[in-house]
């Protein structure tokens, strides 16, 4: 199974670049301070947005009173968590590739990460407000 | 004395130590629901104490000023793994919950 073997040894290889300092040192030159500044702050504010998610999670799970159908507020509080776990692991990723692209003056990493989920939000959202709507319309 | 228009270390500083209170509320709240757990919730919450001393050990650097460089840049895996461990840790307490 060469393509099992590929794929951890990609994955190996991601995780190392995260956490190994000297790797996002040792390419390119060191960069005007203030980029990775901004790209630090970047991250902190995708950090804050997953932390969000998770404390949406949390207080869903404890606070929201037992909803209609079976198990949506539990279901609600799951999605949250995951949601908030990948926003999380998705800064490190994006720090790290943004990190290399600054210090060997390539194109900044694009993404189609922040508009799935604003959709997924506004989707979950949506559908929230179809169960406000039914529920206080009386759909007996 | 460098010219610096953005106050950029000052608001990196201020970032770091949003985050560290962000994370601070998220504890808290994990905290509420592992204590309700019994035995196991215990346990739980006992990680989920670990986790975010972890993060505040580990950014404390940052947040006191230092900036890249000076710093390891394992500085931020390690804090996104400590909230990505609490909403984990969480998911089975929520399951629990329900059936």
């Amino acid at each position: 199974m060469p393509d099992v073997k590929r794929i951890i040894g990609t994955v190996r290889e991601v995780i190392r670049r995260w956490f190994d300092p000297s790797e996002v040192k040792r390419v390119g030159a060191t960069p005007d301070y203030r980029f990775s500044l901004a790209n630090e702050r970047t991250f902190l504010a995708w950090l804050r947005t997953g932390l969000a998610l998770i404390a949406g999670g949390l207080a869903a799970a404890q606070f929201l009173p037992p909803l209609p159908l079976r198990h949506l507020r539990e279901v609600i509080a799951v999605a949250l968590l995951l949601l908030g776990t990948t926003v999380a692991i998705r800064a490190v990723d994006h720090w790290a590739r943004t990190e290399r692209a600054i210090r060997l003056g390539e194109e900044l990493p694009v993404s189609r990460f922040p508009a799935v989920l604003a959709l997924l939000v506004a989707l979950g959202a949506l559908l929230l407000v179809v169960a406000v709507l039914v529920k206080g319309f009386g759909v007996r | 004395m460098t010219r610096d228009p953005g106050l950029q270390p000052e608001r990196t500083r201020l970032a770091w130590r949003r985050t560290a209170l962000a994370l601070t509320v998220v504890t808290v709240l994990a905290l509420r629901l592992a204590l309700t757990g019994g035995v196991a919730g215990a346990l739980l919450a006992a990680l989920m104490v670990l986790l975010w001393v972890g993060a505040l050990v580990a950014l404390r650097g940052r947040a006191a000023g230092r900036g890249p460089g000076r710093v390891g840049t394992r500085t931020l895996p390690s804090v996104a793994l400590a909230a990505a461990g609490l909403a984990l840790l969480s998911v089975p307490l929520v399951l629990r919950g329900a059936w």
